[in-house]
């Protein structure tokens, strides 16, 4: 149900926000970013596309909202994306990969594990991504603002 | 002369006050860079990595270092540092004043009472199972499991001092509190709860500013938040292990 885990990546985001301390007027924007996050992620991987694409498409657009709610709250954009990032952090993938690797079977611990950096390396360069585009956006107005 | 080393003092707080509260590499740069340049000194350097901060007024000036001993996460302080920089780039603050403001951001107490962040730990423990898929039965022994654990940490880095050693600690008690539980029959997917409740201690914030460091072209810094980011997980995954291997 995507209600269901809405609901539940907005509870664990917002409480994300709290242990990180973010400040308190920003706590459920913080848990909102979490959620539409992790309901592009969830709604992607349901339609059978990969977790890595999934993840990079999910922590792109958390990127782009972050950096638009920074703006209009004059805040650093990391107080809205690192609690909006953290349920798509292969925890549960790295544990999987430990688990293997007590269990003596290495071959599948490497893979997970492998995965599990393919999808933390999706997670910034996602970040990333979108920086690199806000720069663009604000050097194209710059230039218009000039050209005037 | 004397405004100089002000100036300096001030810069090095506010990169310390960033870079010890979770701020990326370049921003903590980026924020010393401009608060010298809004002094009239546009030919400041700095060198930022997680455990010491280097800055340099101008080129053949000398170099001042500060070290910075514990990480930790705290996104208020780096917001009040923030709009303290802000207001240093508007004029509104003179070094003194800006450096006063930074010394009662630094040592300001927590926003949260320690009673509320462990109960955000044990909600996002229990939310977290159910978004990797868990049952609500594992529920209540997800927040169970996952608050022991925050309790555990949080005592156990004052009394031990090494991080890592608390956090082992701390994933023992989860094991131990997730398979215990799960041995009397409460909860249906142990796996699940497991997960969920390591949450709140995953490094997942590090691993990807180790990720974007390194993009950023950070290379030093990157390495070094990736290498706190394994130890951190291996400390965790270590402790779940154990008690694997125990049940």
């Amino acid at each position: 149900m995507l209600i269901e885990y809405a609901i539940a990546s907005f509870f664990a985001s917002a409480a994300f926000g709290i242990i990180y301390q973010a400040p308190r007027n920003t706590i459920i924007k913080c848990g909102l970013v979490g959620m539409i996050g992790w309901v592009i992620y969830i709604s992607l991987v349901w339609g059978e596309v990969d977790s890595v694409p999934a993840t990079l498409t999910a922590s792109f657009v958390i990127a782009m909202v972050s950096q638009m709610l920074a703006r209009i709250n004059k805040t650093p954009m990391i107080i809205f994306s690192v609690p909006g990032i953290i349920p798509l952090v292969p925890g549960s993938l790295a544990y999987d990969a430990m688990r293997n690797f007590v269990q003596n079977d290495y071959s599948a611990a490497i893979s997970i594990a492998a995965k599990a950096f393919m999808i933390s390396g999706a997670i910034a360069f996602g970040l990333v991504f979108s920086e690199v585009l806000n720069q663009i956006i604000k050097k194209i107005r710059q230039t218009k603002a000039q050209m005037r | 002369m004397e405004d100089t080393e002000d100036l300096i003092e001030l810069c090095l707080l506010m990169g310390k006050i960033m870079q010890q509260n979770g701020a990326e590499t370049y921003r903590v740069e980026d924020t010393m860079t401009r608060i010298a340049q809004s002094f009239g000194r546009d030919e400041s350097q700095s060198y930022v990595t997680p455990t010491g901060i280097m800055f340099t007024i101008s080129p053949g000036a000398h170099a001042k270092l500060v070290r910075v001993s514990a990480r930790e996460t705290n996104l208020e302080k780096v917001n009040l540092a923030n709009n303290v920089s802000r207001k240093i780039a508007s004029g509104e603050l003179s070094t003194q004043a800006a450096y006063k403001e930074l010394r009662t951001i630094e040592t300001s107490p927590t926003d949260y009472s320690m009673r509320m962040q462990i109960i955000a730990a044990t909600l996002a423990s229990g939310f977290f199972t159910i978004m990797f898929q868990g049952s609500w039965y594992d529920f209540l022994p997800a927040c169970l499991a996952g608050g022991l654990g925050f309790i555990a940490l949080i005592n156990f880095i004052r009394l031990f001092e090494i991080k890592f050693v608390a956090e082992f600690v701390a994933s023992l008690l989860i094991g131990f509190t997730a398979f215990s539980l799960f041995s009397f029959g409460i909860g249906k997917e142990v796996d699940k709860i497991v997960i969920g409740s390591i949450m709140p201690l995953v490094p997942g914030l590090l691993i990807t500013n180790a990720v974007r460091d390194l993009m950023a072209g950070h290379l030093i810094s990157g390495l070094a938040k990736g290498a706190e980011a394994f130890l951190t997980a291996f400390a965790i995954g270590a402790g779940i292990a154990v008690m694997f291997a125990l049940f």
